[in-house]
């Protein structure tokens, strides 16, 4: 696809040059990318040639017309339309192949085009999930494989890639300790510890397993607060929901002793492997006390996040909850391998075979790192994120002082005491200079926060060229604020009107 | 140097210098020593050579429905592709953008969302619609808890003729919820498929029923009155699609006076890709909107007044209500629901109408010329799918097709004992008469 980059991009990749450094101007060029799409039914015409099928080569055969619609009201649009309508909507878009995206927690890194081209293979692309075993043998061998690949870096005994995305790795994990405590004749356990700062899914995904949260709170080094999670352990307690590192972006200190704790109480300790990217060959989840993470697949290792989904969300388990793992799992009988559905413990199904065709991306991208090259990808990851916390701590708060892991999180308290301005209104600012903001306003305990992950991927150039805006971003918020409360001022639309939409939805024409 | 980064040796030092750090291994001190920097046992790294040369010998060894003939259904169906859709969902500029959180730059996948919301709205008869959960067995199951909430009822009726797949996938949904889920039971009589009533099963603590249209064996149900007696009991009507190209000829779940519909995306434009990722469709009745899980973006203006797009009603997402949102879902499957809006756009009314014609008509066919010892159990009328009944196991009928290269049919028998002996085959406008001709000849042989 040919996409010409924004006017103001080129010289701002320079990086230097003082023009560089200048928000995007409007243009000819810029108008044209930015002109408004209409919908698809607005460019229908009745009659317009669409897709052609070969001639019917059977009998015809007749439906009882009691059984069919009445209209059909699709697009007609020829297919050179079609194709430029999705064009003018994607060049709509901010994205990683067109920018630097540091959104927290989201681990948006390169999408390896050998990821695409594999998944597009003929025996990858194009079989049936219900296809006999013997015909999927390669299928089969990339799962078994994969499983154990990841069980290898997580430190676990098994694993399931049934799970389409983290938050049903989730609801696998909590769905798996659940069965845990039922085959022990442990009822009474009900109560799942989830801290403060914890992804929404966390607590929600505990609600669809019926169980009530408890929320711990912080403690001042960032850390879960280890004596008010000592006062909730009894009998009741289903475990802890733990991120590691934490969604803070800081490696939680008292990790052996909150993991020891738990499992004093008899309770089990789920992680939430959002933040694994930081910690490939740093150190093994289950050496410190989990006993099931679920991995995003879509953030560690590559996947492209497909503009919301698709993800992949295995999960990885200690041997005590092996039995529970989703059915059915791949066995390997000498050099075969086949599907077993004879799982008496299981906790059911969940998917076919999990997202295959993100799977065998995450796979090639785990095969062309090795040991050592993903060892250097977190430490490069954890590497950028320091960097860049280091250039940017003196003109943001830093609610939590020490060394960060793979993102950080700054605070714009100070500067909105002082000018008023917003977080939103910094990051709706960085828009301008063609910047895709961090995540904002999460996690929640961090007032004004913008939690910043650079991922692995970014050059020191692209680094040193956000804070320099961002720190210009600040300086404008003293000098000339109407830039940022109204910002952007160069994107396809200005800040939308969010509060009608959720009042008198329009969700569809 | 690892592979996809960028730091040079001469940027590595400078950084650390920067942040008055000696070496990158202190960045981890915080991380127990005695766990810190553990052996991983994962092959060496491969170039991207050698990887795409090592994935090409693993997808060698399966058989893609570009080598052999497909008749499997089961759920999941071989349709056509225009190869525009591949393109479209190629758009780097689509697959390497995330959720749309900041809404200024994530225009145009806000308008797809709404798109595609307008074409499922159209395409299932209803009035609202997300923009997708995983696939099609998730979506019975958020649909099942969705009518939990609704109805503030806990008890399911399944259909004994909904995907056995989809009918595990949704107990897994509720399976920490202590539900009663009963479910019509299958059988054969008189050389046909039967199911018990299922009014019979619906009582006053009754959430929903949930029925397939065309239902798993590919009959193509009369709904008509289903609906009011169903909801005379205070119940709500779920009506899942399988094959949502049978939508271009038949009468929707709407039409049938469904509450909520859900369907699978993938016959609408993706591969098959060995179960995912596809894209889950769901709809509902407009007053039931606001108990939708997902992400449904809205049409508002901006403060020029230009129209735009933003995500909406997020009170009922998880990362507003955490423990208090209809569903725990976060990532979904938009790319997958751009393709579904991408094919369904290049296929047009007439496109789409067609398909289900050609399909229709190559299961008739095949039904037509049905070999001795074979019978067609499925009731007429049916759609693209029909269980037969077979002269031996329905595994083995398979193994002799498989040494004949057909990938054919699905033996039903582990979910319905008492339908060990039978094949569900399914059949798309992919499927040439020769190609029919072929199994058809492969049934007669391995029948002997």
């Amino acid at each position: 696809m040919i996409h010409s980059p924004l006017p103001a991009q080129a010289a701002l990749e320079r990086g230097d040059a003082d023009e560089g450094m200048d928000p995007v101007p409007p243009s000819a060029a810029l108008d044209e990318g930015l002109q408004p799409e209409p919908l698809l039914n607005e460019l229908s015409d009745a009659g317009v040639p669409t897709h052609q099928l070969p001639e019917l080569d059977v009998p015809e055969a007749e439906l009882p017309a009691a059984l069919q619609r009445s209209s059909l009201n699709l697009p007609e649009i020829g297919e050179l339309d079609v194709v430029r309508h999705f064009t003018h909507l994607s060049q709509r878009n901010y994205s990683i192949d067109s920018g630097f995206y540091p959104l927290g927690s989201c681990t948006m890194k390169y999408n390896p085009k050998i990821n695409e081209d594999v998944a597009r293979l003929a025996g990858i692309a194009h079989i049936h999930p219900l296809a006999p075993d013997e015909t999927v043998q390669g299928a089969l061998r990339l799962i078994y494989d994969l499983e154990r690949l990841l069980a290898e870096i997580t430190g676990f005994a098994a694993a399931s890639l049934q799970p389409m995305a983290g938050a049903q790795g989730e609801f696998a994990g909590m769905l798996m300790i659940r069965a845990y405590h039922l085959a022990r004749g442990e009822t009474q356990r009900r109560k799942v510890l989830v801290p403060d700062s914890a992804h929404g899914t966390n607590p929600a995904t505990a609600a669809m397993c019926g169980f009530h949260t408890v929320a711990i709170p912080t403690d001042n080094r960032g850390n879960v607060d280890l004596e008010r999670l000592v006062a909730e352990l009894d009998d009741t307690v289903v475990g802890l929901m733990l991120t590691n590192p934490n969604t803070l972006g800081l490696f939680e200190q008292q990790l052996l002793d909150v993991t020891a704790a738990v499992h004093r109480a008899g309770g089990l300790v789920y992680g939430d492997g959002a933040n694994l990217n930081a910690i490939l060959g740093i150190v093994k989840p289950a050496e410190m006390g989990f006993d099931v993470v679920h991995i995003n697949v879509h953030k560690t290792f590559s996947t492209p996040h497909g503009t919301g989904g698709p993800g992949a969300g295995p999960v990885v388990v200690s041997s005590a909850l092996e039995p529970f793992l989703p059915s059915p799992v791949v066995r390997k009988e000498g050099a075969a391998y086949s599907l077993d559905f004879d799982r008496p413990q299981s906790i059911g199904r969940l998917s076919y075979h999990g997202h295959f065709g993100i799977l065998a991306r995450g796979y090639t991208y785990i095969r062309m790192h090795g040991p050592d090259g993903l060892r250097r990808l977190s430490e490069t990851a954890v590497l950028n994120a320091n960097y860049l916390r280091a250039l940017l701590q003196d003109v943001f708060d830093v609610p939590f002082d020490r060394g960060c892991m793979h993102e950080f999180v700054l605070s714009a308290r100070s500067l909105k005491a002082a000018t008023g301005i917003r977080t939103l209104d910094i990051a709706k600012r960085l828009i301008d200079y063609n910047f895709h903001p961090p995540t904002i306003y999460f996690p929640l305990i961090v007032e004004e926060g913008l939690l910043i992950e650079p991922t692995e991927s970014e050059s020191k150039r692209t680094l040193d060229r956000f804070a320099a805006v961002l720190r210009r971003i600040a300086a404008e918020a003293q000098t000339d604020p109407e830039l940022l409360t109204l910002a952007p001022h160069h994107a396809p639309v200005r800040r939308l009107d969010e509060v009608t939409a959720a009042r008198k939805p329009i969700i569809h024409w | 140097m690892p592979t996809f980064t960028q730091l040079s040796p001469t940027d590595r030092q400078e950084m650390l210098r920067a942040m008055g750090v000696a070496s990158i291994e202190e960045l981890f001190a915080d991380v127990p020593a005695k766990h810190r920097f553990p052996k991983l046992s994962v092959p060496p790294a491969l170039t991207e050579m050698e990887a795409g040369r090592h994935l090409a010998e693993i997808a060698g060894g399966n058989v893609s429905v570009k080598d052999w003939p497909c008749f499997i259904g089961g759920g999941a169906y071989n349709h056509y592709s225009p190869a525009a859709v591949g393109h479209i969902m190629g758009l780097p500029q689509f697959y390497t953008a995330y959720t749309p959180y900041q809404a200024e730059l994530s225009q145009g996948t806000l308008q797809a969302m709404f798109e595609f919301q307008s074409l499922v709205c159209e395409l299932l008869g209803l009035d609202a619609a997300n923009a997708s959960v995983y696939d099609g067995a998730s979506a019975v199951g958020e649909a099942l808890l969705m009518a939990q909430r609704i109805t503030q009822r806990e008890k399911a009726v399944f259909a004994g003729s909904l995907n056995p797949h989809w009918q595990a996938v949704a107990r897994t949904y509720v399976s920490a919820r202590d539900v009663d889920i009963l479910s019509t039971r299958v059988s054969v009589e008189d050389g046909v498929l039967r199911e018990s009533r299922l009014l019979d099963l619906v009582d006053g603590h009754t959430a929903c029923v949930i029925v397939q249209q065309p239902d798993f064996f590919g009959h193509i149900n009369d709904l008509d009155g289903l609906a009011n007696a169903i909801h005379e009991r205070g119940a709500l009507l779920i009506i899942c699609v399988a094959d949502p190209t049978s939508l271009g000829l038949l009468k929707t779940p709407g039409d049938w006076g469904a509450d909520i519909a859900t369907a699978e995306g993938q016959p609408l434009g993706l591969p098959l890709q060995y179960g995912g990722p596809w894209a889950g469709l769901m709809a509902c009745r407009g007053e039931h909107i606001r108990q939708l899980p997902g992400r449904i973006a809205g049409q508002t203006a901006d403060t020029d007044g230009r129209r735009g797009f933003v995500l909406t009603l997020q009170a009922r997402e998880q990362h507003i209500r955490r423990e208090k949102a209809t569903s725990n879902i976060c990532t979904s499957q938009t790319l997958l629901a751009i393709g579904v809006t991408a094919y369904l756009s290049l296929m047009g009314p007439a496109g789409l109408r067609e398909v289900a014609r050609q399909s229709h008509a190559k299961a008739a066919y095949f039904a037509s010329r049905l070999p001795k010892g074979y019978r067609v159990l499925t009731p007429e009328p049916f759609y693209n799918e029909l269980l037969i009944s077979c002269p031996m196991a329905g595994t083995e009928v398979r193994s002799g097709l498989v040494e004949r290269q057909l990938l054919a049919g699905l033996p039903v028998g582990g979910d319905y004992p008492e339908l060990e002996d039978t094949l569900l085959v399914a059949f798309t406008e992919q499927n040439t008469r020769e190609e029919i001709d072929l199994l058809l000849r492969a049934l007669t042989e391995v029948a002997r």
